[in-house]
C-alpha cells in the first residue's frame, strides 16, 4: 500500500506526502544499487508481471531489474505474438495472468485509463507504466527524484517542460507531481502541441522557448514524434529544432548556469537536443535512468512488500 | 540502568573488545557497524572509547535491516526503510556489530545477511548493551553490557542522549497493546 | 516620367487630402522631405527649389495597398513579372502589393521569398510583401515552415488558388501560425460542391448552359473556418469574399469579437453573373470565385460599407492571351485589376453606396491592418507613399497600353472615370499620368 492506495495509476490521485514517501524510500533503494551485491531479499517469493501492450524496452527492463534486485520473480508479457493477436480482450488477458497469482501487474497500454480498468477487475496491485496520453507515474516520480537529488528540493523551483505536451503522458505526470511538491511548471511548445486546458493542469503556457527557460532550474525536453500522419503538428523536425530544440549556444545564452536538463528518452539527437547538450554538463539524462530503477524498486516494495492477504482483505479502500 | 550505569557499562565493553582485539592481533582492523537505530549510538560510543585508548579513529558504518527482514509477509504494511551507509571495504576487517537490545535474534540474523552482501569480513563480533533472552534463533553476543530477564509482555527501551533523551537509561515497561 | 531624388523636397499642393488613419479630409498641402511626410498644412508657400505637384481638384491619399496580387514570378514570367506587376501597381496608385505564393515553385521556402523581394527591390516601383504557403507546395497535406517564411519576410500565409480542404490541417495551420504571429489568409471554396462549375450557379448560368458554382460553396468554408478560428484563437483573413452568406457569417463573427478580417475585389463589388450572361461568353469575366448574383453584389457592397469587410484587394491575376482565348469552360480563371481598381470602385462613391473616406480606408489603413503592414497613412513622419488621384479624369481602357504584361480585363474598350495621376514611393515619383 502507498498511503491508501493499492495501485499506482496516476500521480494526480496521489497526495504530496505519498509522493514524498516514495521519493524518500527511493534514496535507500538507490544505495542498494551501489553495493557489490545488488540484491536484497525483501520481495523474495513475490512476483511482478510486466503486461506491456505497447513496445518499450527501457521501461520494461527497468521494472524487471527493479523487481529482481528485490528478489522478486519478474515475468515479461508483450502484446505481439500472444493471445491479444488472437483477439483476446484486455480483461481476459489480465484475468488469465492473474489466475497465476502475481503480486503486482505492471501495465503499459495505448489507451488512457486501461490500467485503471484492469485495477477494478483484478485482486493484485496494478502499476501503470504509461497509458495513452494520460500518465506515466513512475517517470514523473523519477523526474522529481532526479531534480530533487541535484537541487535539494522542488519547492519554489521553476521547471520548464518542452515538446509535444498534447500527446505526452510524461508531461502530465510531471506537472501533477511537481506542482504538488511546490514547483512552478511552465509548458512550452508550438501552439499545435499545447492542449486545451493546459493551464487548468496548474502550469503556465509558453510558445517561446527562450522565455520558457529563462530562470528555469530544470528543463525537461520531450521526444517529438514527426510520424503523425494526417494530423501534422509541425512542418518538419528541422523547423521544430530551430525554434524549440536546445543546442549548445541556446543552452549557454538562455539557461541559468546551474540549470539541469532532463529527457525521458529515447532522444532524437539533433531535434530536441543536440548531441553536445545531451552529453553535456547540464544533462541528467543518465541519472534519470539509474533513478528510474530506484524509484521502481521503491514502488514495488511498497505495493508488494506487505502481506497481500491483509491488503486484499481491506475492501473499500481507494485503489 | 541509569545514565551513570550506562556509561560505565559502555566503557567496560569497550575495554573488553580492545583486549580481545589486541589478544588476537586485530586491533588495526577493528571497524564498527551499528544496527539502526539504537545500535548506531552504541557503536559510536564504543568506537569513541576505543579511539581514546588507541588514538586512532576506526571506520564506522550504519545498517538498516528493513530490506532483509524475514517477517515482511506477515506485516500489513511494508516497513519504513532507513539509510544504510557502509563507507569502507569489509575484507580483512574485524567488524564489531552493535545493537542496543538482543532479543529474538532475528534482527542480528538480518544484519548478518546484509553484511555478507557487502563483502567478506574476517570476522564479526556482536556487541549488545542489553541481552534480554527470548532467543528464537541460535544467535549469541560476544560482548554483553547487561543480562536482563524480561517477561514477554514487557519492552526494554534504551534511551540515548544522542537520540534526544534527557539522559541515558535502560527502562523496562509494559508493552502497549497494538 | 521623370523621377525625383529622395532628398528633394516635394510639395503636393492644393489637393483634397483624404487620410482616414489621421482623420484628415480636406484641402491640404503635403510636404515630402527625405522620403517622409514632413508636413500636412492648410496653407503653405512652396519654397522656390521644391518640386511641386499641382493637386487641385484631385485627391491626395496614402499610397494604396493591395492585399492580393499575383505577380507570377518565379515560374510564369510570360504572364507577368515582379517588375511589370510593380509598374502596373504604381500606375494604379498602389505603393504596396502583397504577392501571392502560387508561383512555380510555390513560395513555401525562404529562397522563393528572397527572390521575390530581390526582384521588387531591383524594380523599385512598389513595395512587395510576399505571402508564404499554408502547406508545402500548396498540396494541403503538410504545414510549410512558417518560422522560415516569417524570417525571410512573409507577412501572412495562404494557399490561395486552392482551399485547405482538411479541417484538421486548417486547424493546425491556425494554431501553428500563432507561434510566429502570421495571419492565415484563406481562399474559400468547397471543391466537391464546386465540382466543374465555371460561373455562379443561377439563372444566368442556366441560360448560358454553363455548369454552376453555388455561392454556398464559399459560405460553407467560411463558416467552417470561423469555427476553427474560434477553436484555436488564430488570426484568420478571408480572401476575395463574394457571397452574401459569407458576409453574413463574418459580420456575426466580428460582432462576437473574433479577430477575423476580410477583403473584397473591385469586380465582385460592381459586376454580377448577369454581366457574364450579357457578355457572350467573354472569358475576361471568368474568375474564381465567380461573379455572383445581384443580391450577392449588394451584400458585399453593404459589407464593405459597414466594416464587415476590411479591405479592397484586386486579386490581380494576369494570364497570357492563349490562356484566355479559348472556350469558356477551358479558360484560366482570373482578371487583372491594378490599373482599373480606382475608377471602378470610385463609381460606388458616385452612386452613393460608399463614402469616399471608406473607399480610401479600404485601400489604405484598412488593408494594412489585415496583415500588420506598415504605412497606409500620411501622418507626419510616415514614409512618403502617396497617391494623387483625379476622380473625374476619363480614360479609355486599352489593354495594349496597360503597364501589366497581361490583357485580361473585363473593362477593355470602356471609358472609366478616375485615374492616379502621380504615385510617390518613399518620396520618389514612380508614376505620372496626364490626360491626353
Amino acid at each position: 500500500m502507498i498511503g491508501r492506495h493499492r495501485h499506482l495509476l496516476s500521480l494526480e490521485a496521489y497526495s504530496r506526502e505519498e509522493i514524498l514517501q516514495i521519493l524518500d524510500l527511493a534514496v535507500s533503494m538507490k544505495e542498494v544499487l551501489s553495493r557489490p551485491v545488488k540484491k536484497v531479499p525483501s520481495l523474495r517469493g513475490k512476483s511482478v508481471v510486466n503486461l506491456f501492450f505497447e513496445t518499450s524496452t527501457r521501461t520494461r527492463s527497468s521494472f524487471e531489474i527493479a523487481a529482481k534486485i528485490l528478489s522478486a520473480d519478474a515475468l515479461n508479457w508483450t502484446a505481439s505474438g500472444s493471445s491479444v493477436t488472437k483477439g483476446e480482450t484486455l480483461l481476459d488477458t489480465a484475468r488469465n495472468l492473474e489466475a497465476m497469482r502475481p503480486d503486482v501487474l505492471v501495465v503499459r497500454h495505448a489507451a488512457g485509463g486501461a490500467p485503471s480498468f484492469l485495477a477494478r477487475h483484478v485482486a493484485c496491485s496494478v502499476v501503470s507504466a504509461g497509458d495513452g496520453a494520460h500518465e506515466h507515474p513512475t517517470q514523473g516520480l523519477l523526474d522529481c527524484f532526479t531534480i530533487r537529488e541535484k537541487l535539494g528540493s522542488l519547492e519554489g523551483k521553476v521547471v520548464a517542460i518542452v515538446g509535444d505536451i498534447s500527446h505526452s503522458r510524461v508531461a502530465r505526470s510531471d506537472v501533477h507531481s511537481m506542482t504538488k511538491l511546490g514547483a512552478r511548471v511552465r509548458l512550452c511548445g508550438p501552439p499545435t502541441m499545447i492542449p486545451k486546458g493546459a493551464e487548468a493542469l496548474g502550469a503556465t503556457v509558453h510558445h517561446d522557448l527562450r522565455e520558457a527557460v529563462r530562470g528555469a532550474d530544470a528543463v525537461i525536453m520531450l521526444r517529438i514524434q514527426h510520424e503523425r500522419i494526417g494530423d501534422p503538428l509541425i512542418p518538419n523536425t528541422r523547423e521544430y529544432s530551430k525554434y524549440w530544440g536546445l543546442n549548445v549556444r541556446k543552452t549557454a545564452e538562455w539557461l541559468k548556469p546551474e540549470a539541469v536538463i532532463l529527457h525521458p528518452g529515447p532522444i532524437n539527437r539533433g531535434v530536441e537536443l543536440s548531441s553536445d547538450v545531451a552529453d553535456g554538463p547540464h544533462s541528467l539524462i543518465l541519472d534519470q535512468v539509474q533513478n528510474g530503477v530506484a524509484v521502481r524498486m521503491a514502488v514495488l516494495y511498497l505495493l508488494a512488500g506487505g502481506s497481500g492477504e491483509s491488503a486484499r482483505a481491506k475492501e473499500g479502500l481507494t485503489p | 540502568m541509569n545514565a551513570e550505569a550506562v556509561e560505565r557499562t559502555v566503557r567496560r565493553m569497550a575495554l573488553e573488545i580492545l583486549e580481545r582485539a589486541r589478544g588476537a592481533g586485530v586491533q588495526d582492523g577493528l571497524s564498527f557497524i551499528g544496527i539502526r537505530r539504537g545500535g548506531v549510538h552504541l557503536a559510536e560510543r564504543l568506537r569513541a572509547e576505543i579511539g581514546k585508548a588507541t588514538r586512532m579513529a576506526a571506520p564506522m558504518g550504519t545498517l538498516d535491516i528493513a530490506l532483509y527482514r524475514d517477517d515482511l509477509a506477515q506485516r500489513g504494511v511494508a516497513p519504513v526503510v532507513g539509510p544504510t551507509d557502509i563507507p569502507f571495504a569489509l575484507e580483512g576487517r574485524t567488524i564489531v556489530l552493535a545493537d542496543d537490545v538482543l532479543y529474538t535474534g532475528r534482527t542480528v540474523r538480518a544484519a548478518l545477511d546484509e553484511i555478507v552482501d557487502f563483502g567478506r569480513p574476517r570476522q564479526v563480533w556482536l556487541a549488545v548493551l542489553v541481552d534480554r533472552g527470548g532467543r528464537e534463533l541460535p544467535i549469541a553476543a560476544d560482548f554483553v553490557g547487561a543480562r536482563l530477564a524480561v517477561p514477554e509482555n514487557e519492552d526494554v527501551q534504551v534511551r540515548w542522549r544522542e537520540a534526544g533523551a534527557p539522559e541515558d537509561g535502560v527502562v523496562v515497561r509494559g508493552r502497549r497493546e497494538p | 516620367m521623370s523621377q525625383s531624388h529622395d532628398n528633394e523636397v516635394l510639395i503636393i499642393q492644393g489637393g483634397r487630402v483624404i487620410d482616414p488613419a489621421t482623420g484628415i479630409d480636406g484641402v491640404r498641402t503635403v510636404v515630402v522631405r527625405d522620403g517622409r511626410v514632413a508636413e500636412v498644412a492648410e496653407r503653405l508657400e512652396a519654397p522656390r527649389d521644391a518640386r511641386v505637384i499641382d493637386a487641385r481638384g484631385r485627391w491626395v491619399t496614402p499610397g494604396f495597398v493591395d492585399l492580393h496580387v499575383h505577380l507570377r514570378e518565379p515560374g510564369h514570367e510570360y504572364k507577368e513579372t515582379v517588375e511589370t506587376g510593380s509598374r502596373a501597381a504604381a500606375a494604379g496608385g498602389f505603393t504596396a502589393v502583397c504577392a501571392m505564393p502560387n508561383t512555380v515553385p510555390a513560395n513555401d521556402n525562404a529562397s522563393v521569398t528572397e527572390l521575390i523581394l530581390a526582384r521588387a527591390a531591383a524594380a523599385g516601383l512598389a513595395r512587395v510583401y510576399p505571402l508564404g504557403c499554408i502547406t508545402r507546395g500548396r498540396k494541403g497535406e503538410e504545414l510549410a515552415e512558417y518560422g522560415e517564411l516569417k524570417a525571410a519576410g512573409c507577412v501572412a500565409v495562404t494557399d490561395d488558388g486552392s482551399p485547405v480542404a482538411s479541417a484538421a490541417l486548417m486547424r493546425r495551420a491556425l494554431e501553428y501560425a500563432q507561434a510566429f504571429g502570421l495571419p492565415v489568409a484563406v481562399h474559400e471554396e468547397d471543391l466537391l460542391l464546386v465540382g466543374k462549375g465555371v460561373m455562379n450557379e443561377g439563372p444566368p448560368a442556366t441560360r448560358l448552359g454553363l455548369t454552376g458554382n453555388p455561392a454556398q460553396a464559399e459560405e460553407v468554408m467560411v463558416v467552417r473556418d470561423l469555427a476553427l478560428a474560434e477553436l484555436t484563437g488564430g488570426r484568420l483573413h478571408f480572401c476575395h469574399l463574394s457571397a452574401a452568406g459569407s458576409v453574413r457569417a463574418v459580420r456575426e463573427a466580428k460582432r462576437r469579437g473574433l479577430p477575423v478580417t476580410a477583403e473584397v475585389s473591385p469586380h465582385h463589388l460592381t459586376l454580377s453573373d448577369e454581366d457574364v450572361a450579357a457578355s457572350d461568353y467573354d472569358t475576361d469575366l471568368k474568375m474564381n470565385p465567380p461573379l455572383r448574383s445581384a443580391a450577392d453584389v449588394r451584400a458585399v457592397q453593404e459589407g464593405l460599407a459597414d466594416g464587415t469587410i476590411d479591405a479592397i484587394a484586386t486579386d490581380h491575376a494576369p494570364h497570357a492571351v492563349e490562356d484566355k482565348k479559348v472556350e469558356f469552360d477551358a479558360a484560366a480563371n482570373g482578371i487583372i485589376g491594378l490599373e482599373t481598381a480606382f475608377p471602378v470602385v470610385a463609381e460606388l462613391c458616385r452612386r452613393g453606396i460608399l463614402s469616399e473616406r471608406r473607399l480610401v480606408e479600404a485601400l489604405t489603413a484598412g488593408a494594412c491592418r489585415c496583415f500588420g503592414i506598415p504605412g497606409g497613412t500620411l501622418a507626419v513622419g510616415a514614409v512618403a507613399d502617396v497617391a494623387v488621384l483625379d476622380p473625374n479624369a476619363e480614360w479609355a481602357v486599352d489593354p495594349e497600353k496597360l503597364c501589366s504584361r497581361a490583357r485580361n480585363t473585363p473593362w477593355k474598350g470602356r471609358r472609366l472615370r478616375g485615374r492616379a495621376t502621380h504615385t510617390v514611393l518613399g518620396g520618389r515619383l514612380v508614376h505620372e499620368w496626364s490626360a491626353r
